[in-house]
């Protein structure tokens, strides 16, 4: 594919082609909607490559088969979908303890349970918090664009090997499924290199073990410090998110993944009605912009989550506001995504029952 | 004088087994390790270790190893092989690990042919939990969980592992052997020299099941444990071949 070519492509196989530029050794997968494509465009190329492509017998098998060969420090990755990610959790919480590269695509649709293929964004809890156990941390990049989706899968890997972190590509179904003009270009990272871990064989220097956990209690403990620590890199390095317009804003819509369109798209709406509102929409999920949402809050704004769940992300917004401003939420569970006339009549019913405090001409 | 014994050197010199007295595991590694040594792998080996009684094998061992989840061993060797294909890779793991817990990577790592080796210890038990019934234990056999003993009715069948892989057509090679005597043990080394060769060859997935004591959870003295072995678990699970493709006639 020419890489200065703008060419019109669907979401999952604009993740899968970005995969293969990045590097991508190995893949393995197991079919689900909304991200089939994903496998069976790799199963057409990663052949012809030499690469590795193995249909696992199942999602448990396919996320610990990327983890032994991201021990070997080569890229691999796994794609799936909501309910199946579910069954990652056990290894994703390995893969943090032992601290391999992981790199898994979750194209999110309806929970809970079987749910449906309808788009939805209920995995942000998954993803952030993780339903694996002990303490760990995952990074999660949200992308909005099909052009994000290969931006972040080059991150992705990136990020994985720079950090011996897993990192979760979060895209939804809307995403998975859209086609859209983008431009793959170059991988833009440098090489990250493994070989001071490496499981390449005990050739000229002693034996590797990576694992997560040995009886020695200190040991135990001081490799969870140790993780955490690393995180805060991440974090302080990493962090990052976009904004729009949040410099004379009363109320900052925010949200994340695909819904990031329709927020950019009401602004411009409501901005034209007199009410001054900007958008912002973190980038990395995890680590999570508190510091910056922070600020905006110090400064007066009220912020209004619009989200395709429960309200997930809502609760990380209400917390790094910590009450300082006014924090409301707009959503629905799944499904038909919340359209540009929705989201800017709910934003008006909110102002007007906020007695018109910041409307300047409603 | 003539050193005629001593520790494999892809042993790690400062180790202690955290192996009960008395069990077939050490015997186990240790012919894992000669094996490693004879057929110059060291510089070469990766093992995908599991989650059981061998859980440590990494502080045994002066080779590369990653942990695999319980039961994800096969899944995690066939990454591991997957990226690496010129390393030798191996699994060792428990009957609770590779049959139970893990059946669906073990099969289906069979099934595609995956180029590594397979080592399965068979005790009839869930050793490292104190002895719980698992999927190879006898009818009849008591256990934590099987206080009255194994019985159809309530608790079905064991598994009889080496059959079933070798039915896999994956499988290059697939053997059952015990480690009670000096011919049984030198039978064992045998097979695992073969299931390391096959996976040399590239002829497939190779694997070796190998009845082992457990005298801490069956409650019994070593000798007692191997007597058992003998006389309760080969009639049950038979040794021998049941898949060789190098053999003359081929898939046998």
């Amino acid at each position: 594919m020419n890489n200065k070519e703008k060419v019109l492509i669907k979401g999952n196989y604009a993740i899968a082609q970005a995969a293969v530029n990045a590097g991508l050794q190995c893949y393995f997968g197991y079919p689900i909607t909304p991200q089939t494509e994903i496998g069976e465009y790799l199963s057409g190329v990663m052949p012809d490559l030499g690469r590795a492509y193995v249909c696992a017998e199942s999602e448990l098998a396919a996320i610990n088969m990327v983890l032994g060969a991201v021990s070997t420090g080569v890229r691999a990755m796994t794609t799936s979908s909501s309910c199946a990610v579910a069954l990652m959790q056990e290894a994703l919480s390995y893969a943090c303890g032992d601290e391999l590269p992981v790199v898994l695509v979750n194209v999110m649709r309806a929970g809970p349970g079987l749910g449906y293929i309808y788009p939805a964004q209920g995995d942000y809890n998954q993803s952030v918090y993780g339903g694996g156990n002990g303490d760990y941390k995952i990074i999660v990049l949200a992308p909005s664009t099909v052009q994000e989706c290969i931006d972040y899968t080059y991150r992705a890997f990136y990020l994985a090997q720079k950090y011996r972190n897993p990192v979760i590509l979060l895209a939804d179904g809307l995403l998975g499924q859209m086609m859209e003009p983008a431009c793959f270009g170059e991988n833009p990272y440098p090489e990250v290199d493994v070989s001071s871990w490496a499981l390449t064989g005990a050739k000229n220097r002693d034996g590797r073990a990576i694992y997560s956990v040995g009886p020695d209690e200190k040991k135990q403990i001081q490799h969870i410090y140790n993780l955490f620590e690393k995180f805060e890199v991440i974090k302080k390095n990493e962090t990052s998110f976009e904004e729009f317009e949040t410099e004379d804003a009363d109320i900052i819509l925010t949200a994340f993944g695909s819904m990031t369109r329709n927020i950019k798209a009401s602004m411009k709406v409501l901005r034209k009605k007199g009410i001054k509102v900007g958008c912002f929409r973190p980038i990395t999920l995890s680590p999570f912009p508190h510091d910056r949402i922070s600020e905006l809050a110090n400064k007066g704004k009220d912020f209004i989550v619009v989200e395709m769940n429960m309200g997930q992300m809502y609760k990380d917004i209400k917390y790094a506001v910590e009450g300082k401003t006014k924090v409301d939420l707009i959503n629905r569970p799944c499904g038909e995504w919340l359209s540009v006339e929705e989201i800017v009549s709910s934003v008006e019913k909110i102002v007007t029952e906020r007695g018109l405090a910041y409307a300047t001409s409603v | 004088m003539q050193q005629v014994f001593s520790i494999p050197k892809c042993m790690k010199k400062d180790f202690r087994y955290t192996f009960c007295p008395g069990c077939d595991h050490g015997v186990a590694v240790r012919l894992v390790a000669e094996l490693i040594d004879e057929m110059n792998l060291q510089e070469k080996a990766i093992c995908s270790t599991c989650v059981g009684c061998s859980v440590f094998l990494y502080n045994f061992l002066d080779i590369d190893c990653v942990e695999a989840p319980h039961g994800r061993a096969c899944a995690s060797a066939t990454g591991v092989k997957r990226a690496q294909p010129d390393k030798f890779v191996f699994t060792y793991q428990g009957d609770g690990d590779f049959a139970s817990i893990g059946l669906a990577e073990s099969m289906h790592a069979a099934l595609r042919g995956e180029k590594f080796s397979a080592i399965c210890i068979n005790n009839t038990t869930y050793g490292m939990t104190g002895g719980q019934m698992g999927p190879t234990s006898l009818m009849g056999q008591k256990t934590t969980t099987s206080p009255n003993g194994r019985n159809a009715d309530y608790y079905g069948y064991p598994i009889k592992i080496a059959e079933h892989i070798a039915q896999c057509d994956g499988t290059a090679y697939s053997a059952r052997v015990a480690l009670d005597t000096i011919p049984h043990i030198n039978q064992a080394k045998k097979a695992l020299q073969k299931a390391f060769e096959v996976q040399q060859q590239g002829l497939g997935f190779g694997f070796v099941e190998i009845l082992s004591s457990c005298p801490t959870n069956w409650k019994m003295s070593p000798e007692e444990a191997h007597q058992r072995v003998r006389e309760e678990m080969i009639p049950v699970f038979p040794l021998g071949v049941f898949k060789d493709v190098t053999a003359e006639g081929g898939n046998k």
